[in-house]
């Protein structure tokens, strides 16, 4: 019943020594419409698991350029059913395995259970709220794993060994290492302190890590593929989906270019 | 029961909690271990007390308004003159608290919020006191209503930063400073200025105001030698309201009423009433009533008064009203408007547009109570919202032009 594709992505990135390429996408941004044909062209470019945004008003953990995308996608009209209808669209042609990552608000406004048995018939695979703290995550959590569903929380070099221990209890599928305090965001260069915090979560957990934030160009993708299992790049596509549009430029083909001249930075094979 | 209110992770009943990203919660347990340490140690409370005392202007006077009492022929009105501390506003009692808290977290450089300016007022004047660098968020759309106060923020050395995103109001500023706080959490705190946001702010915040109730209590007894029937308080994020009510929780024959913005009306986005407009959903670190629509997003809100113009009301409000033990009202923008112009005819204070929303109320249940005794808290002074003053009631500025 459930395919469990975040498990069997991983294990296939083990077996192949390669890693992994997560790309963020802000459904709805321009247009729902053209979501899924974007995250095929993301795919095309070398993603291998995508992370769909579902807008919200308020994003205070996103810095400006995924916050213009949110605003954009919500005046098209984007909302959580239509997110997930963008899923499903996105599951008809390709099995890449999908994360829904937003905030708590439009979740529980659509209701824990509703939206986790819904996210699972159209396809999705896990969830990552960034404002749920594991000490407020059980109602969640519970829900989703009732309908087969990962949990990704988010560490970061904030948080302390007991915080670490407690984001490994609570994930499944992955963990997703934040490299620097801030929001989302390109950066020149990457923080030192993510190295510390992927061997201090090794020591708690065998759930693959992807390291996130601030990513986007090659050099910063081959230099976070050495340490961790899955880089993950957000920012930078929206940024690619913005200035397409400003140029007049088809959003598809920008985003297909970014994520090939990103995967360039992923090392062939790992050691 | 009710006064135990939070549990240990900062939840008043089912509200409030802890909802941020990663990055914060560290700082917060820092902020709620400082705070523990804190709250018990006589070191910290005598100099808070000396701050409240000797620079902000404590005790305000609880003040006998005969004229306005009379006028409405019922209540006996008592004021609690918060307009009166240095500053203008309430706002200093939490700024000093956690300036005193951030020094001993060994921060020197403080980040604040502010709607009506107010809290960045205060936020400004204690950094200038304590030599901490300040930045304080408003949004555009309150910095054009409240222009003297920005002036005031950066003659006292702070500065502020426009926040352009959104509705340019509280909201937006409130997510920019949790932006600037999430990068730089080693040197900064976030002085947040209401009764809002993840624990432990909301139950600091009410700490640090609890000293408008104690006294109020106190002044009360000695002059009445009763408690009072009723008390008002307007109700933004919630800090003036709970710092009055919370000493009078246990005393169940006090009525307790907050007084939210009801704006233009009752269509959305025209005012700020969470509790008959909202539900229970997320914003900014706290589960309480939320003005949003059905699918999740958070609607604009508005009202006269910057400083009621917010989406989520406090999470101890939330409570109180679902215990049905406070009482939660809008008042819309006219009627704090005329109840502001009352007071100032009846008894020469000009109140701050949010304190008039309390007026108000109080204006329409005294001619009905005689015998009781109401108290409305005065939070904040009028000063700052002359230029609202002048542009909503033209009827009173050059009379001549008018003939």
């Amino acid at each position: 019943m459930n395919p469990k594709r975040i498990a069997s992505y991983f294990d296939r990135l083990q077996r192949e020594g390669r890693t992994g390429f997560i790309g963020y996408i802000t459904a709805g941004d321009p247009s729902p419409d053209l979501t899924p044909s974007l995250v095929a062209a993301m795919v095309r470019g070398g993603v291998d698991l995508i992370e769909l945004g579902v807008p919200f008003s308020d994003p205070i953990a996103d810095g400006p350029v995924i916050q213009r995308g949110a605003a954009r996608a919500l005046s098209a009209g984007t909302t959580v059913a239509k997110v997930l209808g963008i899923a499903a669209k996105i599951r008809e042609q390709s099995e890449v395995p999908l994360l829904l990552f937003t905030y708590l608000n439009p979740v529980l406004r659509y209701g824990l259970d509703a939206l986790a048995r819904d996210a699972a018939a159209h396809g999705i695979d896990g969830g990552l709220l960034t404002d749920v703290s594991v000490e407020e995550a059980g109602p969640y959590t519970a829900a989703m794993h009732n309908h087969g569903l990962d949990t990704v929380f988010l560490a970061a070099p904030t948080s302390t060994p007991r915080r670490l221990s407690l984001t490994a209890q609570y994930s499944s599928g992955f963990i997703y290492l934040v490299s620097r305090a801030g929001v989302t965001g390109e950066r020149r260069t990457l923080s030192s302190n993510v190295e510390p915090l992927v061997h201090a979560m090794r020591e708690r957990t065998s759930l693959p890590l992807a390291v996130g934030f601030g990513i986007s160009t090659p050099d910063q993708v081959r230099e976070t593929a050495s340490l961790a299992d899955a880089v993950v790049v957000g920012s930078a596509f929206e940024r690619a989906i913005e200035d397409s549009l400003t140029a007049g430029a088809d959003p598809a083909a920008a985003l297909e270019a970014r994520a090939r001249a990103l995967a360039a930075g992923l090392p062939s094979k790992k050691r | 029961m009710l006064t135990s209110q939070p549990d240990s992770l900062g939840h008043f009943g089912p509200y409030g909690g802890r909802f941020v990203p990663e990055v914060l919660m560290a700082p917060l347990e820092e902020i709620e271990q400082a705070y523990n340490e804190a709250r018990t140690d006589p070191a910290f409370q005598s100099e808070l007390h000396s701050l409240l005392a000797d620079y902000a202007g404590r005790p305000t006077p609880l003040y006998h308004a005969r004229r306005l009492s009379e006028s409405l022929g019922g209540a006996r009105i008592y004021l609690k003159r918060e307009d009166l501390l240095h500053t203008g506003a309430h706002k200093i009692n939490n700024c000093l608290g956690q300036a005193l808290l951030a020094r001993r977290m060994g921060k020197r450089r403080i980040i604040a919020e502010t709607g009506a300016g107010q809290h960045g007022v205060a936020t400004a004047t204690v950094c200038a006191l304590f030599g901490f660098d300040c930045v304080v968020y408003m949004g555009e759309e309150d910095m054009r209503r409240q222009r003297l106060n920005v002036f005031r923020m950066r003659l006292l050395g702070a500065k502020v930063v426009a926040v352009s995103t959104g509705s340019r109001t509280l909201k937006d500023a409130i997510s920019e400073a949790m932006r600037d706080w999430v990068t730089n959490i080693s040197t900064t705190h976030y002085l947040l200025g209401s009764a809002l946001g993840a624990h432990p702010y909301p139950l600091m915040v009410r700490d640090f105001h609890r000293v408008i109730g104690e006294e109020a209590r106190r002044q009360i007894l000695e002059k009445e030698d009763r408690l009072p029937g009723s008390i008002f308080a307007c109700v933004g994020g919630g800090s003036n309201a709970i710092g009055i009510f919370h000493p009078f929780i246990a005393d169940e024959q006090v009525q307790l009423i907050g007084v939210e913005a009801g704006g233009r009306g009752p269509a959305e986005g025209e005012h700020a009433a969470r509790f008959s407009g909202g539900s229970p959903g997320v914003l900014h670190g706290a589960y309480s009533y939320l003005l949003q629509n059905s699918d999740g997003q958070v609607l604009l809100t508005h009202s006269v008064s910057a400083g009621l113009d917010y989406a989520l009301v406090g999470p101890e409000h939330a409570w109180l009203n679902d215990q049905h033990r406070a009482e939660y009202v809008p008042i819309g923008d006219d009627e704090a408007l005329q109840a502001a112009l009352t007071l100032a005819r009846t008894e020469g204070i000009i109140p701050a547009l949010e304190s008039a929303h309390a007026v108000a109320e109080a204006l329409r249940r005294a001619p009905s109570a005689k015998d009781q005794i109401f108290v409305v808290n005065l939070s904040g002074r009028g000063d700052k919202d002359t230029d609202i003053y002048r542009e909503r009631l033209p009827e009173i500025d050059e009379p001549e032009t008018h003939r």
